[in-house]
């Protein structure tokens, strides 16, 4: 090409970014590398290799050691090692090391931005503008937080030794991410990059340990799904964070159910994309470019389905299509470029598989007209139009450049097309009026929603979704706590269990016998009596009959959660309403409050004073979350842009609770009361030996204005109808205290849906420990955070 | 009913309405035939329908300096191009006769050929894309410019606050136009858009375009003095309504001139305006823009948004005195892989 040419053309030519310091740090390492353990690069014990690919040509890149479980053991050796001393070093000095991590990060921007350019096949502009300087800001962030642990947490202990494992996508953000909370909070790392894209994670760890990062502290193991999976597995490691598919994170929460381990989940999505008839629409346009063409589209948060109003969506698609001609597709290192490469040619096969199931589905296929790169694994822009929510298309991830639509009428429309799915991670609602973008964004089930934007990331805003895109949130104080565990906890004994008491028959005499009571069910805010119809005893320590109470079976478990799902108002009514019919409760039952205690007392065999306290711990429990119930608020963060994002707990939905044995009132009030407060609903299966003081509870329930469904009580074999909730997927989370089986049966159980589990793997808490069995520990676990982007501004 | 639907994108559209009485075409060298904007009758439902998101809007100025460059021969070629989209400008209280005609011989040879000829351009006229004054210097200029094509435009309408009595206005571009001017940069009245007073608006620019004839009317929404997006959508819609043949954002008096969010607002805007009635609606930016670097930026918008044809400048100007300078400096570096100074190109 000439100057004349261009000048008659216009066209644009290519500007590649240079990659000489790239290739020079390979070739450094002779394009091979091991492990990165206490350290030092340490080649596999075994040897073995694996290569590692460029993505825009499919030439080799470099070797890489394969992880196997002698090098794991070596690192999590060397993480245990370094941990106590870790977590023992003054905040102040942490904070030190973040900090220098930080500025490592900015020295060598450039470096860290080709090589992960190279290795991944996305845009220079991408890693050099948005990858790197939000990593460099992760660890600022971070270093605050660990400035100030020791005020700010004083309640918390860090984890211990965590095992992270993030996916190709964004590999040196994802580490970042992960890394700069797990260190700043005490903890010590072991981390496996994506097997595609490793480098920068080993960049990173060299860098570190230049910049003082003492040994140990951070580990890189590489290799594919089976040193992950001996990561997940190994019994030292305290803590599993995954950012990956939603089908590896289900085997993650099965292989880790009952170990104990902490584990968040950072899945799959599928994003609604939201455009009101009142939208900025070729704003709009252009937020579709940054949610789906971002990143060749391999983004967990990706707002891949696009739903337009139908008053405007010829004119958007239009002005959409028109907007796909002038995306560019080339060479990463391009700058000159909206997309690059596709990570692997695997990837693009499925892709390219989806799109042609969506099209012999009835979707309108329409992919920009544009000049293709040879070679390599690209993929053009593409739309697929008029899609129908029965087609895959519109339900599976992608997790390609493949935007689909559809159009709705009105806004109660939308948010139910938009929550129409199993994932729940992010959305993107636009409109110009306030009422109406605010009004979609609190009903949207997705743990994260940018209002006119899209794609926005923050260290300061948590991440992370509802339902099947995962649990657990990373960025902010909320992210803070996934890599903290309260000292309330710490040193909890095993419960030992009470020995059931055995019937022992006296023959009736001629005195007045008492009018029989017989304890039913409770669901949907009336007594029903148990579907299979039959009933358990419950006896006291003396052997003596106190009354029956009904067998429930998974028929009465379906039933109640029908119920509750029905009691849905609950979750929208005022706080204040909350609050108030959980102080009415309290009023209730301490009216009723020597009855209670004599039911304890003849349930357990506990001394009169002991029932009592009981009693009146319950009592002043429900005050403490009636309390709660309109002060455990959001914050608003500060993320660096005009505008806020609103951190808002949201309530999970319906929980099952599964009440500890001992205890029979407390423990019942101390897990049903913090759910309530903050808006879930409840099936609760009472103590397992003990349940006559949940069933007593009922009518207590029906007279403080507790709407139906809000509360449901089902007795019976704790483990069975654990059994049935924990494997319901239409229950949001299962709150389990019992035995350390009974736990790992309901995290295992969890995975249909992947709902929140909240176990106590056989340890006994101290229900009359203020510290230990009340407030913020159980409030955070009632709700999920939604942080609502708002940029502002005229 | 459809918000902003599409319709026949002809320009014989019944909806165009013959607002001028002036033939189309002015000058046949600088069109590429694009037919003249003939207006449309004023739609205040499509006026009062604009919406803008100033951070989607900061959002998209902000990536694109990531999103595209140009290097090497490209970018020479891309300068070049810019080169000939300027309006050399001088509108300052001291102008003079003289100064005036440095400023034409300096349009007509705003590159040193040997720069020309080292970048295979030495065949082409390359001049600039008008030489721009206040009406007193229309005459002296369209006398310096003599046979060479470029065009004078005329600022005018009581340039630049734009409050002198309308039939004054009116008789400055008629006045501008007798001298010579083949283009006329007229300045809105920016009450009647803080106002909402869009008829006013509309009718002040019929009279304008009316006035000018032949001569092609940029219309100056001062966009400084509007403040919000809300309101440059608007008033964009509204002069393009009225004829305007170019919308220009600035008259370099504002406290901010052009801007790459206030652009995308006008593009936008110009692009809707041919969705719907098939007219293409040139623009200028000006004010503000003096480095190389920045015009680039201003291109890809152009290109990206409104396509190649909006990079000539019959649908593209540039408000300038400094930039050329810079340019002309960016040249050099390029054609000897030194870094010139401002010394070494002649003054215009």
């Amino acid at each position: 090409m000439t100057v004349a040419k261009y000048f008659d053309e216009m066209s644009y030519g290519p500007a590649l970014e240079a990659d000489t310091e790239a290739r020079d740090w390979l070739a450094r390492h002779k394009s091979s590398f091991g492990h990165f353990i206490d350290g030092a690069f340490v080649a596999s014990a075994s040897g073995k290799t694996f290569d590692t690919f460029e993505p825009a040509t499919g030439a080799p890149l470099a070797k890489l050691a394969v992880g196997e479980k002698a090098d794991v053991d070596k690192a999590v050796v060397s993480a245990r090692k370094a941990q106590a001393a870790w977590a023992k070093l003054p905040g102040h000095v942490r904070a030190r090391h973040l900090y220098a991590l930080a500025r490592m990060i900015q020295r060598h921007a450039r470096l860290i931005a080709v090589v992960e350019a190279i290795d991944n096949g996305k845009p220079i502009r991408e890693t050099r503008d948005i990858d790197v300087p939000l990593a460099a800001r992760h660890f600022y962030h971070h270093a605050g937080w660990a400035q100030i642990q020791d005020t700010e947490f004083a309640d918390h202990v860090p984890v211990g030794v965590v095992g992270q494992i993030i996916p190709w996508n964004f590999p040196f953000l994802m580490l970042a991410w992960k890394v700069a909370p797990a260190l700043a909070l005490g903890n010590t790392v072991i981390l496996k990059p994506a097997e595609f894209t490793s480098l920068t994670a080993l960049l990173f760890a060299e860098l570190a340990s230049a910049a003082g990062l003492p040994a140990g502290v951070l580990s890189i193991v590489t290799g594919e799904g089976e040193t992950g999976a001996l990561i997940v597995d190994h019994s030292d490691v305290d803590k599993i964070a995954f950012t990956g598919s939603t089908e590896v994170g289900r085997i993650i929460r099965e292989r880790t159910a009952g170990s104990g381990k902490s584990l968040t989940l950072e899945l799959g999505g599928k994003s609604p994309f939201i455009v009101f008839d009142d939208a900025d629409i070729d704003g709009a346009v252009e937020g579709v470019v940054d949610a789906i063409w971002f990143n060749q589209g391999q983004v967990c948060c990706a707002g891949s389905r696009l739903l337009v109003q139908e008053s405007i969506a010829n004119l958007f698609h239009e002005r959409l299509k028109r907007r796909m001609q002038t995306l560019r597709v080339g060479q990463p290192l391009d700058k000159c470029i909206d997309m690059g490469a596709i990570v692997a040619p695997v990837q693009l096969d499925r892709i390219e598989a989806l799109v042609k199931k969506g099209i012999s589905e009835g979707a309108e296929l329409h992919q920009a007209k544009i000049e293709m790169p040879k070679g390599g694994s690209f993929y053009p822009p593409t739309l697929l139009s008029g899609v129908q929510p029965t087609s895959i298309v519109a339900t599976e991830e992608i997790f390609g450049p493949v935007a689909v639509s559809m159009t709705f009428r009105t806004p109660e429309e939308a948010i139910q097309l938009a929550n129409h799915s199993r994932y729940g991670l992010s959305a993107s609602v636009w409109s110009e009026t306030i009422g109406l973008a605010l009004n979609i964004a609190a009903k949207l089930a997705a743990g994260v929603v940018w209002v006119n934007a899209t794609n926005l990331f923050d260290a300061a805003v948590g991440f992370g979704g509802k339902r099947e895109s995962g649990f657990g949130r990373e960025g902010g104080r909320e992210g803070c706590y996934e890599y903290l565990k309260p000292k309330a906890w710490i040193g909890r004994k095993a419960r030992v269990l009470p020995a059931l008491p055995t019937l022992k028959p006296v023959a009736g005499d001629f005195a007045v016998p008492t009018v029989d009571r017989t304890a039913k069910l409770f669901i949907g805010g009336k007594q029903a009596r148990p579907d299979g119809n039959y009933s358990r005893a419950v006896i006291s320590p003396k052997g003596k009959v106190l009354g029956e109470v009904g067998e429930g079976n998974r028929k009465d478990i379906r039933n109640a959660v029908v119920a509750a799902q029905a009691a849905s108002a609950w979750s929208s009514a005022t706080t204040h309403n909350r609050a108030q019919i959980l102080y009415y409760i309290a009023e209730n039952l301490s009216g009723r409050a020597e009855e209670f205690a004599d039911r304890i007392g003849a349930m357990t065999g506990a001394s009169a004073t002991a029932a009592k306290s009981e009693m009146d711990a319950s009592i002043a429990r429900l005050f403490t979350y009636g309390a709660w119930a309109d002060k455990y608020e959001g914050v608003v963060h500060a993320p660096p842009l005009r505008g806020v994002a609103l951190a808002i707990p949201e309530p999970l939905g319906v929980a099952g609770v599964i009440c500890p044995p001992e205890a029979p009132l407390l423990g019942f009030i101390s897990l049903i009361a913090p759910l309530i407060a903050m808006g879930n609903r409840v099936i609760a299966v009472p103590s397992e030996p003990y349940p006559l003081a949940a069933t007593d509870f009922y009518s207590i329930l029906e007279t403080s204005d507790v709407p139906a469904g809000v509360v449901n009580i089902v007795t019976g074999s704790a483990v069975e109808l654990a059994k049935t909730l924990a494997a319901h997927n239409d229950v949001d989370a299962v709150w389990a205290f019992g035995t350390a089986e009974l736990s790992a049966m309901v995290e295992k159980l969890s995975i249909g849906n992947l709902k929140r589990t909240f176990v106590d793997y056989g340890k006994a808490t101290d229900w009359m420990d203020c510290t230990a069995a009340e407030g913020a520990l159980f409030l955070r676990r009632a709700v999920d955070v939604k942080n609502i982007w708002i940029p502002y501004g005229e | 009913m459809e918000r902003t639907g599409l319709r026949a994108t002809k320009p014989d559209d019944t909806q165009a309405m013959a607002v001028a009485k002036a033939p189309s075409l002015a000058h046949q060298a600088q069109t590429n035939g694009w037919p003249r904007n003939r207006g449309l009758e004023l739609d205040l439902s499509w006026v009062l329908d604009a919406r803008v998101n100033l951070s989607a809007t900061e959002r998209r100025v902000a990536s694109l300096p990531g999103r595209r460059t140009v290097k090497k021969d490209a970018q020479a070629a891309w300068l070049l191009k810019a080169v000939t989209c300027i309006d050399l400008t001088t509108l300052n209280g001291d102008d003079t006769a003289e100064r005036v005609k440095r400023l034409c011989a300096k349009a007509m040879s705003p590159v040193r050929p040997d720069i020309l000829q080292s970048l295979g351009m030495g065949n082409r006229s390359i001049t600039t894309g008008a030489i721009c004054v206040y009406h007193r210097f229309v005459a002296t200029a369209v006398e310096a410019l003599g046979n060479s094509g470029i065009p004078v435009a005329a600022v005018s309408t009581g340039f630049p606050a734009g409050l002198s009595p309308h039939h004054l206005k009116v008789r400055e571009i008629e006045a501008s136009v007798a001298d010579g001017a083949k283009e006329i940069d007229i300045v809105i009245t920016r009450e009647h858009v803080l106002t909402g007073n869009w008829r006013a608006l509309y009718e002040e620019m019929q009279d304008y375009r009316a006035a000018a004839g032949e001569a092609h009317v940029k219309a100056i929404l001062a966009t400084g003095d509007l403040k919000t997006l809300r309101n440059v959508a608007r008033a964009s819609l509204v002069c393009m309504m009225g004829g305007a043949d170019f919308i220009k954002t600035s008259t370099g008096k504002e406290g901010v001139n052009a801007t790459l969010a206030v652009t995308l607002v006008m593009l936008r805007m110009i692009r809707a305006y041919e969705e719907r009635t098939g007219f293409k609606v040139g623009y200028k930016p000006a004010g503000g823009i003096s480095a190389a670097k920045d015009i680039l930026n201003y291109q890809f918008l152009m290109k990206d948004e409104l396509g190649r044809e909006w990079l000539e400048p019959d649908l593209f100007r540039i408000g300038a005195s400094s930039l050329l300078a810079d340019i002309e400096r960016q040249l050099e570096h390029h054609v000897t892989g030194a870094y010139s100074a401002l010394n070494r190109h002649p003054i215009g």
